[in-house]
């Protein structure tokens, strides 16, 4: 019995120190060149940061996170010093965030466009309309299925700022929310036949699972612009201000610049991002 | 479906060519929930046997806790594990946020309650007439638990099975705690979440099936330890 324990004891010693050496190797990598990339889910479901991050991580010896939430919560972490760079696109709120200093190095990195897709019989009749408030006004009176993402991503906010552009508040039941990211999204408006916004990158990845087809786009409210920004270190002592800064430099370097506005075009025949670096956002989609 | 017949011929070739990317994802998710039930083990076994042995005021209330822990709902656990470890959150220090560990941690405190349950349920089912028996042959107090534990083997290993069986399914928790970082994070369970978002259905379908494998493999391995000489003798 005696012997029995012992065993037990020395192989709970062992787990325990394990475990332990686990912990302090994590926590000497963290502190060192881990860099938390709060980020969009379509910079991560389209498969851009698949190609970028490496190529980062080879040239600086840092080690990215990318955590993939909607543009809001983000945002929110960017606003609570829990991630050390944001790349989201949602301007509207992101200008609040940058005047109250809470992020800097503020610069544009890329943009591409939003689409309103629906089913082929089109039962609002929108199909080439060149306003996209004017399509979402003639969804809400016919009363057409709209499926909105409805979880304060940058595509939802985007979203309300059109309907707050048609003068429309939407409600009712033609109006529904998923709750779920872009790709479950469109999944959902393709099973239901209704209609949604979406960023042309996770329509183009998800095409051929769904029954859904662009019928307004082009409209300069559509534009989708991706700003990159690090979180300020000086309001927050516990980010990663090197890598950050580091992250930013890479995302609007001439090189990676030339990744970006290549990425997608031998899959989808278009390339899914148009590079802005130095540009300023009144210049895009003129 | 064209997905299902797709993604089963993708997993079999996944398998066969020893895909390097899916191999590292599926032992990470070895490691990870392996870890986590091991933990739980420790931690639920004994309290188990506590709960099970021990007559205290407010017992059942908290073995009424341990049941009602047995459905925690993984994306609370996650939620809360991330709160807490977040750099401004009150265990932030430790610097654990999207690491294995942070998934190892919230996994545990999903897989616990169920060893914990279960452990209850096994010893409090064996008859009462048995702990006079070992008692009465002269037993002290740690061979007194050890020979119950024994006897209670197959419900301790239930215990174990549900535990894991918890904890390598779960995604909710994983992804929010462990952020699904490549090379890092990325489990099975939130690699086939994220293939369905990139709308790669044979991919995330591939996935499942190597997942629904290995959980059948490890059950079946605790199966076979469980029911080893527990034929009618």
């Amino acid at each position: 019995m005696r012997q029995r324990r012992l065993r037990a004891s020395i192989l709970v010693v062992l787990l325990t120190l394990f475990l332990g050496m686990g912990f302090a190797a994590e926590r000497a990598a963290v502190k060192v060149t881990d860099v938390i990339l709060a980020t969009t889910t379509s910079t991560v479901d389209t498969g851009l940061l698949d190609v970028l991050l490496p190529i980062f991580e080879a040239q600086t010896g840092y080690k990215v996170k990318p955590i993939g939430v909607g543009s809001g919560q983000a945002l929110a972490m960017g606003e609570k010093g829990e991630a050390d760079v944001l790349l989201t696109h949602a301007p509207a709120a992101e200008k609040p965030l940058v005047e109250k200093g809470l992020v800097t190095n503020y610069r544009l990195v890329m943009h591409n466009d939003f689409v309103l897709v629906g089913p082929a019989e089109d039962p609002a009749g929108i199909r080439g309309m060149k306003s996209s408030a004017a399509a979402l006004q003639k969804i809400a009176q016919a009363k057409a299925l709209f499926i909105s993402r409805g979880d304060d991503s940058g595509t939802h906010k985007k979203e309300q700022e059109l309907w707050k552009k048609a003068g429309i508040k939407p409600g009712g039941a033609w109006y529904q929310e998923s709750g779920s990211g872009m790709g479950q999204t469109l999944l959902i408006a393709s099973e239901k036949k209704g209609y949604t916004l979406t960023d042309r990158g996770t329509y183009l990845a998800q095409k051929k699972n769904i029954a859904l087809e662009i019928l307004v786009e082009g409209d300069r409210d559509l534009l989708n612009i991706y700003h990159v920004m690090q979180v300020n270190p000086a309001k927050f002592s516990k980010v990663n201000a090197e890598g950050a800064q580091a992250f930013v430099e890479f995302m609007v370097a001439p090189e990676t610049q030339k990744l970006i506005a290549d990425y997608g075009r031998d899959k989808y025949g278009s390339p899914l991002f148009f590079a802005d670096a130095g540009k300023s956002e009144e210049e895009l989609g003129k | 479906m064209g997905a299902l017949g797709e993604g089963l011929v993708e997993a079999i070739k996944m398998l066969v060519t020893g895909d390097p990317e899916v191999l590292e994802i599926s032992l990470r998710t070895l490691q990870v929930s392996g870890l986590a039930t091991l933990i739980s083990v420790a931690i639920g076994i004994p309290v188990g046997v506590f709960l099970a042995l021990k007559r205290f005021w407010g017992r059942e209330l908290a073995v009424s806790l341990v049941n009602f822990g047995m459905g925690l709902p993984p994306v609370v656990v996650g939620l809360v594990t991330w709160l807490c470890l977040t750099r401004y959150g009150p265990l932030g220090f430790l610097g654990l946020l999207y690491t294995p560990t942070a998934m190892i941690i919230a996994q545990a405190i999903i897989a616990s309650p169920i060893v914990a349950g279960f452990t209850v349920a096994a010893i409090q089912s064996l008859n009462p007439k048995m702990h006079y028996q070992i008692l009465a042959l002269g037993a002290n107090r740690v061979q007194f638990v050890w020979l119950l534990l024994r006897e209670a083997r197959l419900g301790l290993l239930a215990a174990i099975i549900a535990g894991f069986g918890g904890v390598i399914s779960e995604v909710g928790a994983s992804i929010m705690v462990g952020g699904n970082v490549k090379g890092s994070t990325r489990v099975l369970t939130t690699a086939i979440s994220l293939e369905i978002s990139k709308g790669r259905f044979e991919l995330a379908t591939a996935l499942s099936i190597i997942l629904l494998a290995i959980s059948f493999l490890i059950t079946a391995l605790l199966t076979k330890l469980q029911q080893h000489r527990r034929q009618p003798q």
